[in-house]
């Protein structure tokens, strides 16, 4: 059979999302000759739709249906309905990633054992290695065009870059670079090279960043086995009498309801939206919401330890120009219970316009203060703090009172920071303003995290069942022909941005799928 | 967001006559109020007649009184008025659709206004420092009215291209090639 598919044919795989996790996942068994429906809740934006234009971009792309937040962190008092930045659109958060690929640590893979008993922390060590996932990492690399892997170029630096590896030659730091990235330094597989637009956040026009909107799910359309349903918005997973899932219920964009049978589902909407689905699709059989005889769906929700330095300087930097994370310093990656926390972070250089700088600088201030940051716009440098957070069983998604658009109920997203999050954070705005201190700087403005961009944890995998939600395939515990795709899987966050390992995720589990689709195992 | 910003040759009137008019009712501040229902509504005007604005639904007085709010919560001496009355104009036609939100305005501007007699001046905008005005404003900072404001000038205000120019940002660039060959690494004082 070759696309597009009926509703009524039940061999194929169902993939609910289209970004780094699902888009992936969708083109490696369309290549390998399955058939595969993706079904995408938001449109089709591509390079030439992309806007140079912070707010209308995030009108075109981010996901605003109504969501809610409890708990003390931040972001639930600064943007309360707006939990997370993420993407709506075929591609998901990889149209508006800035494109940081890094492996995980060996170390990340077993945090329980290496760090040992956390008070207040869940963790647990993942059911694989840095071994197991080495062979994926390389196709991944590979895949993505990543710098400074397969003998392709590093990025050259932009003005932000070179401020930041400044104060770094002056803190000390060994390994500053222009970082390991999926934006391509010369043309390479297609797509475009660089030209430092500056809007890596909005969508790359160059389409110099890798994508799977324009590369994955267009290479599998391509194959005849892939399917995408744009604004198809699924609202529950269905099963059989055995407790097999048999189908996927979704809206289309007027409102009507569509049941799509399958084979197998795959799960990848996004550490807020894939255990929200799974929660609302509960059931006589399964009253606590789908794969969760552990409890665990929805619960250990982590979003990195984040936060951000501005420094500002006598002289111009318009960090603005040229790619967004445009280097990296890996230092403080270690870990190093020395510093007063377990784990580390990754300092990153990030640039936003005024219109984001005056949302995000220091939500919620003015006055004079406030105002003369914005006028030193043009001096101002920034970096990106990005580190492991504890998983902590409260922290999680829930089914909110709120309903959507479409008369589910909504997530609500609860977190609390945990100690160890706190000390990560006091530690690195003081390494981060120490560096900028370093260079002259005249202001250094410590900001608290932005709505969350990486999104982790809600559905674990684990060893044992009783430990997690998916086992080290991403296969549900409780029912084989359902699976998670997506950064909901991690056991752990790690420091690094989540992007390459989902991808790397996402190939591995494809070969699984794959095999046991023709062994018969599914 | 220039769509907002009524420039003066989108008022029907010369300049020459909006200054009569702005002569009937002006404010101490930088500001002319204009009454009048000549244009089918009311509407503000610089008192250089550098811009004008039309109302639908609040008074001059009380578009006045955001402009200048506007600028205390932002205080940006290098934006002329024209931005901020630019920030604040969407209020006046979300007023004139609900009733209910043109009430929470007038009746946040008249406690703003009842806060600065009793502190000895006959209004907010007639309250002379920049310092006193914002004792004023951190005195109703937790109030509906306050945080709407506020919160409306974050993209009101700092959406505006103009602005963005005074800041020195200069924006969108795939149509100029990107910033590759346009000081992407030009910094010198490294």
């Amino acid at each position: 059979m070759s696309a597009p598919f009926d509703l009524t044919d039940d061999s194929v795989v169902v993939i609910i999302g289209t970004g780094a996790g699902g888009g992936v996942l969708a083109n490696e068994l369309a290549q390998k000759g399955i058939s595969v429906v993706a079904l995408e809740a938001g449109g089709r934006h591509l390079p030439q739709d992309y806007i140079n234009d912070e707010w209308p971009s995030f009108g075109q792309l981010a996901w605003t249906d109504m969501r809610t937040t409890s708990g003390s962190w931040q972001v639930a008092k600064d943007f309360p309905n707006l939990p997370a930045w993420i993407v709506k659109a075929v591609g998901g958060s990889t149209v508006h990633w800035a494109g940081a690929s890094l492996r995980i640590q060996e170390h990340e893979f077993r945090t329980k054992t290496e760090y040992g008993n956390i008070d207040g922390a869940n963790l647990l060590d993942w059911p694989i290695t840095l071994a197991d996932l080495e062979p994926y990492y390389e196709k991944a690399e590979n895949k993505l065009g990543v710098t400074r892997t397969n003998g392709i170029e590093g990025l050259p630096g932009n003005n932000n870059f070179k401020v930041m590896k400044a104060g770094a030659d002056k803190m000390g730091y060994k390994n500053c670079h222009t970082g390991r990235m999926a934006i391509n330094s010369a043309p390479r597989d297609g797509r475009a090279a660089c030209q430092q637009l500056g809007f890596c956040f909005q969508g790359c026009k160059m389409g110099a960043k890798w994508s799977s909107a324009y590369v994955d799910i267009p290479q599998g359309e391509a194959t005849g086995n892939l399917e995408v349903r744009e604004h198809a918005h699924v609202l529950k997973i269905e099963h059989d009498n055995n407790g097999q899932v048999s189908g996927v219920l979704y809206a289309d964009k007027d409102g009507n309801q569509h049941l799509q049978k399958c084979r197998v589902a795959c799960v990848a909407g996004n550490s807020i939206e894939s255990p929200r689905l799974l929660l609302n699709s509960a059931s006589s059989m399964f009253p606590d919401g789908l794969a969760n005889s552990s409890g665990m769906v929805g619960k250990n929700y982590m979003r990195h330890m984040t936060g951000s330095v501005y420094g500002i300087f006598e002289n111009p930097v318009h960090m603005y120009r040229g790619t967004t994370m445009a280097g990296i310093i890996t230092d403080e990656s270690v870990n190093n219970p020395d510093r007063g926390f377990v784990g580390g972070y990754e300092m990153e250089t990030v640039s936003i316009g005024p219109a984001f700088t005056a949302a995000f600088l220091n939500p919620g201030a003015w006055g004079r203060e406030f105002a003369a940051s914005m006028d030193s716009y043009t001096n101002m440098a920034g970096m990106w703090l990005v580190g492991e957070d504890m998983p902590q069983e409260s922290n999680g998604i829930t089914l909110s009172d709120e309903k959507d658009q479409h008369g589910m109920p909504a997530a609500n997203v609860h977190f609390d920071d945990h100690p160890n999050d706190v000390a990560m954070r006091n530690h690195a705005y003081k390494q981060g303003m120490a560096l900028y201190d370093s260079v002259g700087a005249t202001q250094t403005l410590p900001t608290p995290p932005y709505p969350s961009t990486h999104n982790l944890g809600t559905n674990r995998m684990s060893a044992k069942p009783s430990d997690g939600v998916v086992n080290k395939h991403g296969q549900s515990h409780d029912i084989k022909n359902l699976f998670v795709s997506d950064g909901s899987q991690f056991t752990t966050g790690a420091a690094e941005n989540p992007t390459l390992t989902i991808v790397s995720l996402a190939i591995r589990q494809a070969d699984y799928i794959a095999e046991q689709m023709s062994s018969k195992g599914l | 967001m220039e769509s907002i910003i009524h420039l003066e040759k989108s008022v029907s009137r010369s300049p020459s006559e909006l200054m009569k008019l702005s002569r009937r009712q002006l404010l101490k501040r930088s500001l002319a109020v204009c009454g009048g229902y000549a244009l089918g509504g009311s509407f503000l005007a610089a008192s250089d007649a550098a811009w004008a604005m039309e109302l639908k639904a609040l008074s001059p007085e009380s578009m006045a009184t955001l402009i200048q709010m506007a600028r205390d919560i932002y205080p940006h001496d290098s934006f002329g008025d024209a931005l901020y009355a630019a920030a604040v104009k969407g209020h006046d036609d979300t007023a004139a659709g609900d009733a209910e939100f043109k009430q929470m305005i007038e009746e946040g501007i008249a406690l703003l206004n009842n806060n600065a007699m009793q502190a000895g001046n006959s209004s907010y905008v007639d309250t002379g420092w920049e310092s006193d005005r914002v004792a004023l404003l951190k005195g109703i900072e937790d109030s509906t009215f306050f945080s709407t404001l506020r919160g409306g000038l974050v993209v009101g205000l700092y959406n505006q291209p103009a602005v963005w120019e005074k800041l020195g940002y200069e924006g969108s660039s795939f149509e100029k090639g990107g910033y590759l060959t346009r000081g992407f690494d030009d910094i010198n004082w490294l």
